[in-house]
């Protein structure tokens, strides 16, 4: 190797804090939406409607979550899922209910479509006693187990082999059921994933393992902290692939449905990169100095809410006062919701040693 | 009773928990084909087949999480680990989410696994292949560390740890496989997790020790006998929960109390005895409460260096010496 001058060596590819040495990174390149409509997907226009409250449900939640934890109602973490709200509903509409779904801590979205009422998942993210997780959990640890949501998990790709675990033991047990694991682009960088990847390949495990890829990992450009497309990783392990737009429902429902089908039949996991943006930041104390104000407006522009809204409208489905009775409903719901999780209780102080063990009266050590 | 090999024991226990459970499956390196890096798993394959008998690749992260994922979802997995040194890299499935998936859930999810295999040193195998990590699981809530010394304590034990609803860590040593010792061969013999065993009476000094380090302190007790100094040894068998009862009710009634660890000394299981008897067992106590452990040093190769560096029966007969004023 060439000698260089020491001030020249540089290691991870630059951003937005230095502009003369590579400009901006954008996020992700959105691939092509799905030119079908919702009869030739074999949706009804009820079942349309439901995608839309579904979405519009996510986010008025999330939003209405946003303002509770700002006015310090509850501490933690808070992730918020605004502007991927597309990827969980076109998902779950093309699963069937006892399909497994596993998530990071980006979780809120997939608990409402998985079950979790409003009220369950607002009074979890206050931790009270009423929350879906008893309020042991907290934003990051949504769960609705029998409705086959397995939860939100907080170490970054720690989730992904529970998720072939999951698969494997419906193969065992011949039940039919297939699993799916959503990630952040971030987490593809764990070797955890990998490792997995590996084993469900060679194992034929009946497993959808999707990146949610919202262009950044925490603070860091998709570009800046890994190498090649993502979607290329299932080469390496001879795994079917995709690259889907997560930005329109009705893209992720057609390819998440015939993948789903695929798996099904074959047992055979699938490596799926859904390319989406979130509007929020990482968390709630995160700055957004990674990206700038113009590109996350070019996401605002193409709202996978206004899109389906717009789509609805167009082809009749609903009026727009029907849609607006949708909309207040879901509101009051979600008003509802905060009331629920504020005046409901704390957990009661005995429940600090209860769903440690599973037997009744376990060892604890003093 | 049965003369059994330590390996042959925990293959025992295993063969019937599968012929009774369909969920309990074993997967591993080297576990099937191969019939086992240390024979445990021998002949399991021919008799359940490549379903429940499985090869995995050498990604302990990734089997282990695939273990803490089936266990969640019906099956009751063992997760064999070549060694426990290198479970270090599955760590974060051991301790990150299969102790904690219940409790972050609120109770939605069990998780049913086993993690065993060997642990510790065995020999010149340099610094990596060397540590004792019972201590440090036994750290974290939500684990049941088991660490047993004979065969028989190795199948009534590995019983219990497949039926227990929870995570458990089953430890064994390489150098203890080949270990014979009498077995029950009562139907469904079983040791409850959480109950340690006095294995030899005396009334000068109680030995705690458990693993590979039970059998050093057995010579160490046989030495001293000689001269007159009966010691009284505690198994322990399972480091947590820890059958703390046994332990103190020993000190009571010998007032002294030398703690054999194969881990490193700062905030071990030596430690930890030494802490529980000083609390509950302080008026009863004749001399301050000592410990054997590893020193505070990586394992070396050389075998000079590596006999000084494993506690012997010679370090325990000082330790006692010293306690007894002999």
């Amino acid at each position: 190797m060439a000698k260089k001058a020491k001030s020249d060596i540089s290691f991870a590819p630059t951003g937005m804090q230095s502009p003369e040495k590579g400009g901006v990174q954008k996020g992700v390149d959105l691939p092509p939406a799905t030119k079908k409509k919702h009869k030739s997907l074999g949706l009804s226009n009820d079942q349309v409607a439901d995608m839309y409250a579904q979405m519009y449900l996510q986010r008025r939640f999330e939003e209405r979550a946003m303002q509770q934890y700002q006015k310090g109602k509850f501490g933690g973490f808070l992730h918020l899922y605004i502007g991927q709200e597309a990827v969980s509903t076109g998902t779950v509409f093309a699963l069937q209910n006892d399909d497994d779904i596993i998530t990071a801590y980006r979780d809120h979205g997939w608990g409402l479509c998985r079950g979790i009422t409003p009220k369950s998942g607002m009074a979890e993210l206050f931790g009270k006693a009423t929350g879906c997780s008893k309020g042991k959990g907290g934003s990051m640890h949504f769960a609705n187990v029998k409705e086959h949501f397995w939860g939100g998990y907080g170490i970054v790709g720690g989730h992904i082999p529970i998720a072939s675990g999951l698969a494997f033991a419906n193969k065992y047990q011949a039940n039919g059921r297939i699993s799916t694991c959503f990630f952040g682009d971030g987490a593809v960088d764990q070797g955890a994933l990998h490792e997995t990847l590996n084993l469900a390949q060679l194992w034929k495990l009946p497993a959808i393992f999707v990146v949610e890829n919202n262009g950044y990992s925490m603070g860091t450009a998709a570009k800046r902290h890994t190498v090649a497309e993502i979607v290329d990783r299932a080469k390496g392990y001879g795994m079917k692939s995709a690259v889907i737009n997560g930005m329109d429902v009705f893209s992720v429902y057609e390819k998440m449905k015939e993948i789903a089908d695929d798996v099904r039949e074959h047992s055979e996991p699938w490596f799926v990169e859904i390319r989406t943006y979130r509007y929020r930041g990482h968390s709630m104390s995160d700055p957004q100095k990674y990206r700038t104000k113009e590109e996350l407006e070019e996401y605002q522009s193409i709202d996978p809410i206004e899109r389906l809204k717009a789509y609805i409208l167009k082809e009749g489905i609903r009026s727009e006062a029907d849609l607006k009775a949708v909309e207040d409903g879901i509101e009051q719901e979600v008003l509802d919701a905060v009331t629920f999780a504020d005046e409901s209780p704390f957990p009661e102080d005995s429940e600090l040693y209860e769903d440690m063990f599973v037997e009744e009266n376990p060892y604890f050590h003093v | 009773m049965a003369v059994l090999q330590f390996r042959e024991a925990i293959k025992h226990a295993i063969d019937e928990e599968m012929s009774r459970d369909e969920r309990v499956f074993v997967m591993g390196e080297e576990v099937a084909e191969y019939n086992g890096a240390y024979k445990v798993t021998e002949g399991l394959l021919d008799k359940y087949g490549y379903k429940r008998v499985i090869d995995t690749p050498i990604s302990e992260l990734g089997f282990a999480g695939l273990g803490v994922g089936a266990a969640m979802n019906g099956l009751r997995p063992i997760v064999e680990f070549m060694t426990f040194n290198f479970a270090v890299l599955a760590a974060d499935q051991i301790i990150n989410h299969a102790t904690k998936v219940k409790y972050m859930t609120g109770g939605q999810a069990d998780c049913p696994v086993v993690f065993r295999g060997p642990n510790a040193s065995a020999g010149q195998l340099g610094a990596t292949h060397s540590v004792a990590y019972d201590s440090m699981y036994a750290q974290f809530p939500g684990l049941k560390v088991i660490y047993v010394s004979e065969p028989n304590d190795a199948k009534g034990l590995m019983k219990s740890a497949i039926r227990d609803d929870n995570p458990v860590l089953f430890m064994e040593s390489e150098q203890m496989y080949g270990l014979k010792g009498e077995v029950s061969d009562e139907q469904d013999f079983i040791i409850p997790i959480g109950k340690g065993k006095i294995k030899r009476e005396g009334s000068d000094v109680t030995l705690v020790a458990h693993g590979k380090m039970y059998h050093i302190a057995v010579k160490a007790a046989e030495e001293l006998a000689k001269e007159g100094i009966e010691c009284e040894i505690i198994d322990p068998r399972t480091v947590k929960p820890l059958d703390v009862e046994l332990i103190l009710n020993s000190v009571k009634k010998t007032n002294r109390c030398i703690v054999v660890d194969e881990a490193h000394p700062f905030a071990g299981f030596a430690a930890e005895v030494g802490f529980l008897i000083q609390r509950e067992a302080f008026d009863y106590l004749d001399a301050p409460v000592l410990r054997v452990t590893l020193p505070d040093v990586n394992a070396p190769f050389s075998k000079s260096l590596f006999d000084l560096w494993l506690p012997g029966p010679k370090q325990i007969i000082d330790a006692v010496k010293q306690v007894t004023y002999k």
